[in-house]
């Protein structure tokens, strides 16, 4: 492989091709539009002729002798039989045709103006200036010229010329041919070419109408064989066939004097194909179609967009050593670990470079051959094929794998198939941060999905409806060096985005963590022993005992996960669900978590402790005890919450939302008071009564009330709701300890589900006046504008049904816009800073090493080390020390 | 009414020149070469504002800017004048 910098460009010439350049570079003249016989060998001067070069294995290119990949293809011609017009150039043929006498062939400027501008021109370098201030000069000259109607030098009467589009340029109504087009441009004089930004050497302006149409090499544009023995060539050849078939008609025509309107039709028709085989896209014209009804893949087709060249193949590319399959939970694997299906290892290889210290061990692994299993019929690494020095690949069978084994030798290369411990890249798209692609060691397991543990599905942002992810085998020592000490999960649990973990416990962890800590449960020796089996640990808990039974504390048996010497204290987001006082406000022993070496005296574990994003506790393990200490930790974290739940189990019901009937009325009376409200409101509207807010019309001043009645009622039947379902209720437990839902989502079951509105406002759109027929024109009261006062549990009514779904429905087309807004403004940053780099010296630098900022951030705080973004946790670190000091 | 001074507004950052003996000393501070530097147009209002100053100002000039940083208080950054004509 050659590394450096092998060849640099000096500079690069753009020009038009010139049709005697491209009959240079042809070997053949096309002539016929037929590409094979019958018997399926290329017809001589037909589309596939094999001066152009060879497609078919055993035929050789009659131009190079070279054979199937040796041949590089070369150009053909097809010489039109009348001039057309090229589509790309047609701006600038019109500038031509505008800015230059239709006599004489000169620019419209007086000698003075030639003078000067020549002098003006003359200080930029045609071939070295930048193109952007030559063209602004250029457009600034030719559009004066343009402007003038009668020539200056030979006093002409000019007429305005029309571009009728895409192609036909009208003077005066009357078309003018491309023929006509060619002999004016060939009138313009070389001198007068500097004017337009032309190089008269490389680019004359009659080349812009095409006389010769050069045929891409066979290579370009192979014919493919389909299973049933059928031809199908590429559409850039159909393209081709249509240009050759009309250009013949049209010859033939004109030699044979036909009338001129058949001939302006044929010439027109040839027009259009040539259009289309450079871009079948082209404004103004229907695009070409297969015989399908599929519309042609032409040149700009080709290059342009997504799945163009540059985006598509240039940009992107399709890899080796990857797999791509459903992904699934597996909460007994470590965050660091991936199961891959034993199907995707055996077709997945590490290349191993043989050497003397190696060698014995491969030609062990080679004679195993490409299916091994061990004694106990479980997956063993084998080997799909070695590789001799020379590069030729010899394919590894269970009857050849002993006798090949023997003819390894040091040098050689042997492609082994994943093994237990490999390190890999696990990537979910769309890679929209650093964490989407990971690595993994590999577990091996039966099965279909690639599986991981569920505190990793944050960072990928995976859920397992149906997801799929991609593998990534790394091929090189290196490679995996870098993975292992940078990419490994562990090393990505801070995120760079708000300096804090992104890796946590979600759902169930959460809920478990907090049924095994809030108000300190008891667990009998039984139950605490099966739920600290799921976890590596030896001994159990001091146990307590009453009665004499012992038993264990829920905080201690948390203890034990902890790593010794942990010490810090935070409040747990008990309170911030709950509505006014909390119940706990003033209790340490559940709000407030202390640990104190490693011990958890009080308190209660939430999200807030160690879910994704707030992780207290995950935050302070990883500064103080690093990345391998924190992953062990919510290893055996995750492991414990299963040991609990599955334990304990854990569910809910539409029972849970059963409120008391007097509850139930109080609700009702709420809702009705509330539409009461409402009305009254409108009432005094309607008077001409209302004081319209400060800068506000008094519409607006009564939509705004009336929400916040609507808004009050919700909240009031939510309290109401709420303060019969207790933290023995599931969905409040929950919803209080961050797991999942809010206590919104639970008064909207049991309370009300309230107002229903759209950007912000209530339901007004639909009909004429109103929302639905069902309402009065005009009625602007609660219902018609999508209150809605039942709850999910009572269920809604037709119409509060329908309001639901209206306010429902925003939410599904705001996320659509938004990623696809979103998916845009990411990628334009991307490109914009892919090359940036951080020095030494913190400075940010381009490729070419100048300075984008001198400070990374402007203060230099990488924020994946941050607290938050801040430097230090201060407070912490008082809290900290002050306990060691203790000691 | 007097011209209007674009660097007294609050949301302009202090724009100051560098005298020409202290360039030599900023950009062995920086350890960079001068074109390396960011460049401001020299139709930027704020030079334009420093010309008024100082006199015309001429290709090459280094201003230092003094600006309000949301994470560091505030961040110092130097431009090269520069000749092009930004659009």
């Amino acid at each position: 492989m050659t590394t450096g910098i092998s060849k640099r460009i000096y500079r690069i010439q753009f020009g038009l091709l010139a049709p005697e350049e491209v009959r240079k570079m042809s070997q053949v003249k096309v002539i016929t539009a037929d590409t094979y016989d019958d018997d399926g060998y290329p017809i001589e001067r037909g589309l596939m002729d094999l001066h152009m070069g060879v497609i078919e294995p055993g035929l050789k290119c009659t131009t190079c002798g070279g054979k199937v990949d040796e041949c590089p293809g070369h150009f053909g011609h097809i010489e039109l039989a009348m001039p057309v017009v090229h589509v790309g150039f047609i701006k600038e043929v019109k500038t031509f045709l505008d800015s230059t006498c239709k006599s004489c062939g000169r620019i419209k400027l007086t000698d003075d103006e030639i003078k000067t501008y020549r002098e003006r021109m003359s200080a930029y370098n045609l071939s070295s200036s930048d193109p952007e201030v030559i063209g602004i000069m250029s457009k600034k000259m030719t559009d004066e010229a343009g402007q003038r109607m009668v020539c200056p030098h030979c006093d002409t009467q000019q007429s305005k010329i029309i571009l009728d589009k895409p192609t036909t340029f009208r003077e005066e109504g009357i078309k003018v041919t491309p023929k006509e087009i060619r002999e004016r441009l060939e009138r313009i004089p070389d001198d007068d070419l500097v004017f337009f930004g032309f190089n008269h050497e490389v680019a004359r302006p009659e080349w812009m109408i095409l006389t010769v149409l050069p045929v891409p090499p066979i290579n370009v544009r192979p014919s493919i064989t389909l299973e049933t023995g059928e031809r199908s060539e590429d559409d850039l050849t159909h393209k081709l066939v249509d240009i050759i078939r009309i250009s013949q008609r049209l010859r033939e025509s004109r030699d044979n004097g036909s009338p001129q309107l058949i001939i302006e039709d044929l010439w027109d028709l040839l027009q259009f194909h040539v259009t289309t085989y450079f871009d079948n896209q082209t404004a103004g014209i229907p695009p070409a179609r297969h015989r399908s009804g599929r519309a042609l893949k032409t040149l700009v087709q080709r290059l342009k967009g997504k799945e163009g060249r540059f985006r598509s193949n240039l940009s992107g590319k399709r890899v080796n050593f990857s797999a791509r399959t459903v992904i699934s939970p597996e909460p007994f694997l470590s965050i660091n670990e991936v199961g891959v299906p034993e199907k995707a290892a055996r077709e997945l290889t590490v290349p191993v470079i043989v050497n003397i210290f190696n060698l014995d061990s491969v030609r062990e692994l080679v004679a195993r051959g490409p299916e091994p299993r061990d004694e106990f019929d479980k997956y063993l690494a084998g080997v799909n094929y070695i590789i001799r020095p020379d590069g030729r690949r010899v394919k590894i069978s269970t009857q050849n794998a002993a006798e090949n084994a023997e003819r390894v030798e040091v040098g050689w290369t042997v492609e082994r198939q994943l093994n237990e411990g490999d390190i890999v890249l696990f990537n979910r798209q769309p890679s929209l941060h650093r964490m989407s692609m990971m690595g993994h060691t590999v577990r091996i397991l039966s099965g279909q999905t690639f599986r991981f543990n569920l505190a990793v599905c944050t960072p990928y942002n995976a859920d397992f409806d149906g997801d799929e992810m991609n593998l990534h085998i790394l091929q090189k020592e290196e490679a995996r060096a870098e993975a292992r000490i940078i990419m490994k999960v562990q090393e990505q649990i801070m995120s760079p985005r708000f300096g804090g973990p992104i890796i946590g416990g979600i759902h169930d962890h959460i809920t478990s963590m907090f049924l095994l800590t809030h108000g300190n449960p008891r667990f009998t020796e039984e139950e605490t022993i099966h739920i600290m089996s799921y976890i590596d640990v030896d001994s159990l808990p001091e146990p307590h005992s009453e009665n004499g039974r012992k038993y264990y504390h829920g905080r201690d048996i948390f203890s034990t996960i902890l790593p010794d010497g942990l010490n810090t204290k935070f409040s747990s987001k008990l309170c911030s669900g709950a509505k006014e006082k909390c119940e706990y406000e003033d209790d340490p022993a559940d709000k407030e978590v202390f640990i104190v070496d490693g011990k958890m005296r009080h308190g209660t574990i939430d999200e807030s402790a160690i879910g994704p994003f707030s992780g207290e506790i995950i935050n302070k393990i990883y500064r103080k005890y690093g990345a391998v200490e924190t992953s062990r930790f919510i290893d055996r974290m995750t492991r414990l919450a299963v040991g609990l739940i599955s334990l304990r189990g854990f569910t809910t019901g539409i029972m849970d939302y059963d409120i008391p009937e007097n509850a139930v009325s109080r609700i009702e009376e709420i809702s009705l008071d509330a539409i009461d409200r409402i009305n009254k409101l409108i009432d005094t509207y309607k008077k001409g009564q209302l004081q319209p807010a400060p800068g506000r019309s008094v519409e607006e001043t009564l939509e705004i009330e009336i929400l916040s009645v609507t808004g009050i009622a919700r909240d009031e039947s939510g309290k109401i709701a709420s303060s019969y379902l207790g933290l023995s209720n599931p969905s409040v437990i929950m919803a209080r300890s961050g797991a999942r839902a809010k206590m919104l989502n639970i008064s909207e079951v049991a309370g009300m589900v309230g107002q229903q509105s759209v950007r912000g406002g209530r339901l007004n759109r639909g009909f004429y006046g109103r929302t639905l027929p069902h309402f009065q024109i005009g009625d602007i009261g609660a219902e018609a504008r999508g209150f809605v006062k039942s709850s999910y549990k009572s269920g809604l009514n037709p119409l509060e049904y329908f309001m639901h779904s209206i306010g429902g429905r925003e939410g599904l087309v705001d996320t659509a816009v938004r990623t696809s807004r979103s998916g845009y403004m990411q990628r334009r940053l991307i490109n914009a800073f892919e090359d940036l780099k951080v020095d030494e010296k913190k400075q940010v630098q381009d490729t070419v090493g100048a300075v984008i900022q001198f400070k990374y951030g402007e203060d230099g705080v990488d924020p994946t080390r941050s607290e938050n973004g801040e430097t230090v946790d201060v407070d912490y670190l008082a809290f900290d020390t002050e306990l060691e000091v203790e000691e | 009414m007097g011209k209007l001074n674009v660097l007294r507004h609050e949301l302009v950052p202090e724009h100051h020149l560098v005298k020409k003996e202290d360039e030599d000393k900023v950009l062995k501070e920086l350890n960079i070469a001068k074109d390396l530097l960011p460049k401001i147009s020299r139709n930027d209002p704020a030079v334009k504002a420093l010309e008024d100053i100082h006199g015309p100002l001429e290709e090459g000039r280094i201003i230092r800017i003094v600006r309000k940083s949301p994470t560091a208080g505030f961040s110092i950054y130097y431009r090269a004048i520069s000749g092009e004509i930004f659009k």
